[in-house]
């Protein structure tokens, strides 16, 4: 059990800089999401815990001592990979015990630790298989036993779902979630996949080139980001963007004009945070989930606006209409029965309390 | 609706046709050549058993077919002379009522070999030589090849390539230096000699086999073994040797092979008959100026052959067993 920090942490390969100055602190039994496109360096951060890579420059603090120089059989951490990196020539139980054999462990001991993991993880009546013999789930479920009996300081997760398909991706997102609630232990987890960065963690991290874009709980990143980048990468189907200008309204307050037709009225609560920005060309920034079809009386912060439908995808609970502003393609999340065809008039509603705008020129969230 | 099926599936049927058939020519051009060459390389070794059952009067005999095995026993064709001339014609009159020529023929020339030449000694100096430097290859190869192939350091991958490039040169050329180098060790005619000059031959080549070998098992295994607190010791014994053992099963095929079938080496070094082993032994003893001893040599050439095809038989399955399957996802 035990807290991680890192302080300024950089990577550079050859010279270029794969992570630059990171600063995290995660705290004791907390879940935390790395979440980022490839080529973002949560993977590298992730093996910097690890001490699978050099630091090159800050510092990495693991249960308050500094690891930077300690090699990684000496942390006291435990990593699952993406691709479950079992030993193929040793049975699940050689493998989730390798570890405290090589530590010498008590033989009861090692027997109690191993059976208590695998009945966590449902894989009792798999201990005397041999990685060749299991399906890519039950090999997922071995290399977190063999994270679990280790009963290290922090859990440490490269991906490990990216090669299950979807619908084992969602039963053993669950898993993870569960065995975290049982085993309480402190954990990193990085994927690219922001749904299991959302569903799984207690605070999300979400990474850009090297930097960290955003840190914060999964309702914050996807109500209030601080940047265009992490508006777009939370939530699926991504935000969408428009360019706008601001303008002041005709009857007071501010105004956000999309096209000839179309001007969005600026809450009333943000006149005060948008006024500087008055004349300039912004990017106007609405969830899906925010244009909606008209539902009885219109709700304050609510505006009613006409469109012709260019695409509609039905997925069932919902339909999703595509249609353009000035150009931009922007997405709707509709009820099923009000969707029209293709070339249809419409009639949608924006739910303007939801929006954001965005400075092109710094890409932060105003 | 029947109609569009037609459509979609016509085409369909047509390629899978195809395929089958180029599939078929595929497989009947792969079977001639593999018969081929099945028989290219089994017909030396049927000629060495059909002579092998011959004695020489039978073998220089110009009116039976030297590609059959001895089929009658002319009495005279039996005695093959010398020391022991009365000794093996007693044998083989024993075994007359019940034994048919061609294994009396290859009787005879066996206990010839064994009691008349030196052949029993090769035999022993040769498994000495061929386990001591299949051990040495390895002891050096393993860890050669794990460094190599696994800890990045300041010139591995030009030194695995040197190490490769070694082995270009051929025993032709290097057994006139390393004739000095032995002599000036003191190992002339003493096959502790070939001990140590084989492995130049098998370690360069072994080591080469495993560094690719290593170099397939994925680069998480030996990260995980890191975190499950293996050093670099553990992580050879424990997890790269098991999953490469295809790889070192094949690295001691060769060196075995390379020690067992080494010729001119023993050839340059070695002159006393005890210290010979059998390629170079078989040669002086059974060929003296223009007599070959044909039956004999096929003889001796066969039992030498034996111990490299049992070991290759034996290790077969393990040399084809793939052990990564299930280590990574596939």
């Amino acid at each position: 059990m035990a807290n991680v920090a890192l302080r300024k942490v950089v990577k550079m390969y050859d010279r270029t800089e794969a992570v630059r100055g990171i600063d995290l602190d995660i705290a004791d039994k907390e879940f935390i999401v790395l979440v980022g496109p490839s080529g973002c360096g949560k993977s590298t951060t992730l093996r910097m815990i690890a001490g699978l890579e050099e630091v090159t420059g800050g510092e990495i603090f693991i249960g308050g001592d500094l690891v930077n120089d300690v090699p990684p059989k000496d942390r006291d951490i435990a990593m699952v990979f993406q691709n479950y990196a079992l030993y193929p020539h040793m049975t699940v139980f050689e493998n989730m015990s390798f570890g405290l054999r090589l530590k010498k462990y008590p033989k009861a001991e090692i027997k109690s630790r191993v059976d208590n993991a695998a009945r966590i993880l449902g894989i009792t009546e798999l201990l005397d298989r041999r990685p060749r013999q299991l399906s890519g789930g039950q090999r997922q479920r071995v290399a977190m036993g063999r994270a679990i009996v280790r009963n290290p300081k922090v859990f440490l997760f490269d991906e490990p779902l990216s090669n299950l398909d979807a619908k084992l991706r969602v039963q053993m997102r669950t898993e993870i979630k569960k065995v975290h609630q049982t085993v309480k232990t402190t954990t990193v987890y990085v994927t690219h996949d922001q749904v299991e960065a959302m569903t799984l963690a207690d605070r999300v991290v979400v990474m850009n080139s090297g930097v960290i874009e955003q840190l914060g709980t999964p309702q914050e990143l996807y109500h209030s980001p601080k940047t265009r980048f992490v508006a777009g990468f939370i939530g699926s189907p991504a935000m969408n963007f428009a360019p706008c200008t601001l303008a002041e309204a005709a009857g007071g307050g501010l105004s956000a004009r999309l096209s000839e037709g179309l001007s969005f009225k600026i809450p009333v609560s943000r006149t005060q945070r948008y006024k500087p920005f008055v004349g300039r060309e912004l990017i106007f920034g609405l969830r899906p989930e925010h244009i909606i079809e008209r539902r009885g009386e219109l709700r304050p912060d609510c505006q009613e606006f006409g469109i012709t439908v260019d695409v509609v995808e039905p997925m069932g609970m919902e339909t999703m209409v595509y249609f353009l502003v000035d150009g931009s393609e922007v997405c709707a999340r509709v009820n099923p029965a009000a969707a029209g065809e293709p070339g249809q008039q419409m009639r949608l509603v924006a739910e303007l309390g939801n929006m954001h705008l965005i400075d092109p020129q710094t890409d932060a969230v105003i | 609706m029947t109609a569009a099926a037609t459509a979609i599936d016509a085409p369909r049927r047509a390629f899978t046709g195809s395929i089958k058939r180029s599939r078929r020519w595929a497989l009947i051009a792969s079977y001639f050549f593999l018969i081929l060459f099945a028989i290219f390389f089994l017909v030396p070794p049927y000629y060495q058993l059909a002579t092998a059952t011959k004695t020489s009067e039978q073998i220089s005999n110009q009116n039976t077919n030297p590609w059959l095995p001895a089929l009658s026993s002319s009495a005279e064709g039996l005695n093959p002379g010398g020391a022991n001339a009365a000794k093996t014609s007693l044998a083989t009159k024993a075994q007359d009522s019940w034994m048919p020529a061609a294994l009396r023929g290859a009787w005879a020339n066996v206990t010839q070999l064994m009691t008349t030449t030196d052949f029993p000694i090769y035999f022993r100096n040769t498994a000495i030589v061929t386990v001591l430097v299949v051990i040495v290859t390895m002891l050096i190869a393993v860890p050669a090849a794990f460094s190599l192939g696994r800890m990045k350091f300041w010139g591995s991958g030009m030194l695995a390539t040197g190490v490769f490039l070694t082995y270009l040169v051929p025993d032709s050329l290097l057994f006139i230096p390393l004739f000095k180098v032995v002599g000036g060790l003191g190992l002339l005619n003493s096959y502790w000699g070939l001990v140590l000059v084989y492995p130049t031959l098998s370690v360069p080549f072994c080591t080469w086999i495993m560094i690719g070998y290593f170099q397939s098992i994925p680069k998480e295994l030996d990260e995980a073994a890191l975190i499950d607190g293996a050093n670099y010791i553990q992580m050879l014994f424990k997890i790269f040797i098991p999953v490469a053992l295809p790889g070192v099963i094949a690295a001691t095929i060769f060196a075995f092979t390379v020690s067992w079938a080494a010729f001119v080496y023993p050839m340059a070094f070695i002159y006393s008959s005890d210290q010979l082993v059998l390629t170079a032994g078989t040669i002086t003893s059974l060929v003296k100026a223009d007599v070959y001893q044909w039956g004999m040599i096929m003889t001796a050439a066969l039992i030498a052959a034996a111990p490299p095809l049992v070991i290759y038989a034996f290790l077969m399955d393990y040399y084809i067993a793939g052990l990564t399957a299930g280590a990574t996802k596939g």
